[in-house]
């Protein structure tokens, strides 16, 4: 049993670890992509006008409310049509075909997304209106007020929000393996399918994702404690 | 659009099978872990610990998996009794999704259970009553009501969770529009379908869960309301059994 996962011709152990890489790559690249999309999204809630308000609030309650799966598959089979028919309009009519790597990525980032523009959201509504008057009454500009009283305090009141969105989005890169990209659940189904030991697999799978969730929640943890260290506490 | 609505539909009692199996077996066994974890001797806690570990810190794919696939690996497994349930993948759904549940589930009612105010537990053991009574009269009840709003997520968790069925052949919602649209590759309109029953069912959910916490949280209210309350389902004849019981 322990010799399948050993590295080299014999064992999966090297392949195992090829697959880790790989969801950790697109976890992260997937996370990025979504603070990018939920911070837009929260900006556009909180201050657009009433269209891009109501956009965004579809689409997170859409994202949010529906199986990741179907998202999934929404981008998988969509997103190169999507492609071809943006190219046609410039005149392009070859078939393109959008590899799965960025299909994951796009696809765990929106999910992401939806989830990190409701925790951005909340993290600036726990910001006291005071303090925004008060930056008024002393004459800042709303650039001003926005990087010096509200971002400030953004990362501290968001990152507890923000270390579940990424436990979520890791967990999530999982389900990308119905595309055939090679991430780690992929490889573990592939390594199951040739030696005829899932178990194995799946459980080595699972040791590695909780290793992954472990270290990150620490990291996490560690980034709360030093981002919230001027403000004093009940205990500690 | 129309002619995927029928079939997608179709598979919506699957999906709704799913999760209400996994969700109430999810629901006692979650009350148990949280007393387990809860409890002073570490030979119930550290195990209740390393199994909300397990189960929250690696994808629900990985455990349906290991118990769909893994199961087959193992001869005394595919000789038991056992066989006949993880032979079948409807089953191995509902386990996966169920053991997955309890984990979530007993960190909620945990939550719950830790915030009832001890000075009601010591009122209640003042007047008399035994431990399990203060549990059943006291804790427990506060703790549910406590712990209502994250249940309703942990709820909607399931009913997108129930999606990766499909990913050992049950033919639910997800599996439906798949394989629709891997037929006629029209993703947006099958997407739009599916999705909308799915936020249906969602809704009808959170709606349900908000209903049942407005019932158990009179305290909440003044008597104003209360009483119009009263009124209004006087008139209307639809007084909840629940409700009128503890306007009073």
């Amino acid at each position: 049993m322990i010799e399948l996962l050993t590295y080299g011709e014999t064992g999966w152990g090297d392949e195992m670890l090829r697959g880790a890489g790989v969801t950790v790559i697109v976890a992260l690249l997937a996370y990025a992509l979504g603070i990018l999309v939920g911070m837009v999204a929260a900006a556009g809630r909180m201050g657009g006008s009433l269209i891009v308000r109501g956009v965004v609030e579809v689409y997170t309650t859409v994202v949010r409310g529906v199986p990741e799966l179907l998202v999934i598959y929404l981008l998988f089979f969509g997103f190169s049509g999507a492609v071809m028919w943006v190219a046609s309009t410039f005149g392009y009519t070859d078939y393109i075909e959008v590899d799965n790597f960025v299909v994951g990525v796009l696809a765990v980032g929106v999910i992401s997304g939806a989830y990190s523009a409701e925790v951005f959201r909340g993290a600036i509504q726990a910001i006291p209106p005071g303090q925004i008057e008060a930056g008024k009454a002393v004459g800042m500009n709303g650039w001003q007020i926005f990087h010096r009283i509200q971002l400030p305090q953004l990362l501290r009141l968001a990152l507890p929000g923000l270390g579940n969105v990424w436990q979520l989005t890791l967990k999530d890169t999982a389900l990308i393996s119905v595309t055939g990209l090679a991430e780690l659940m992929r490889t573990s189904h592939v390594a199951s399918g040739s030696t005829r030991e899932p178990f194995t697999f799946y459980l080595a799978a699972a040791v590695l994702y909780l290793v992954m969730t472990t270290f990150s929640q620490a990291a996490f943890q560690r980034a709360e404690r030093f981002y919230s260290r001027g403000v004093r506490m009940a205990s500690g | 659009m129309v002619e995927s609505f029928g079939p997608i539909l179709a598979g919506a009692g699957l999906t709704v099978q799913l999760v209400t199996l996994s969700v109430s077996i999810g629901f006692f066994a979650g009350i148990g872990l949280a007393l387990a974890r809860l409890s002073p001797n570490p030979l119930l806690s550290y195990p209740a610990y390393a199994y909300v570990f397990f189960f929250r810190g690696t994808p629900l794919l990985v455990q349906l998996f290991l118990i769909y696939y893994g199961s087959s690996q193992f001869d005394f497994i595919k000789e038991s009794p056992a066989w006949v349930v993880l032979s079948e993948p409807f089953w191995c759904a509902v386990i996966a999704l169920a053991m997955n549940t309890t984990a979530y589930t007993s960190e909620i009612i945990r939550g719950g259970i830790q915030s009832v105010p001890w000075g009601q537990i010591e009122a209640a053991r003042a007047c008399g009553m035994s431990r399990f009574l203060v549990f059943r009269r006291i804790t427990m009840p506060v703790a549910l009501r406590q712990a209502l709003p994250g249940y309703s997520n942990e709820i909607i968790l399931m009913v997108k969770g129930s999606a990766l069925a499909s990913t050992v052949t049950v033919m639910e919602m997800t599996g439906i529009a798949k394989s629709i649209i891997s037929r006629t590759f029209a993703p947006v309109e099958v997407f739009i379908v599916a999705g909308s029953i799915y936020l249906l069912i969602n809704f009808v959910v959170t709606r349900v869960i908000r209903r049942l916490e407005h019932r158990l949280t009179p305290y909440q209210r003044t008597r104003a309301e209360l009483e119009k309350e009263e009124a209004q389902s006087g008139i209307l004849g639809l007084g909840s059994l629940l409700g009128r019981a503890r306007t009073r």
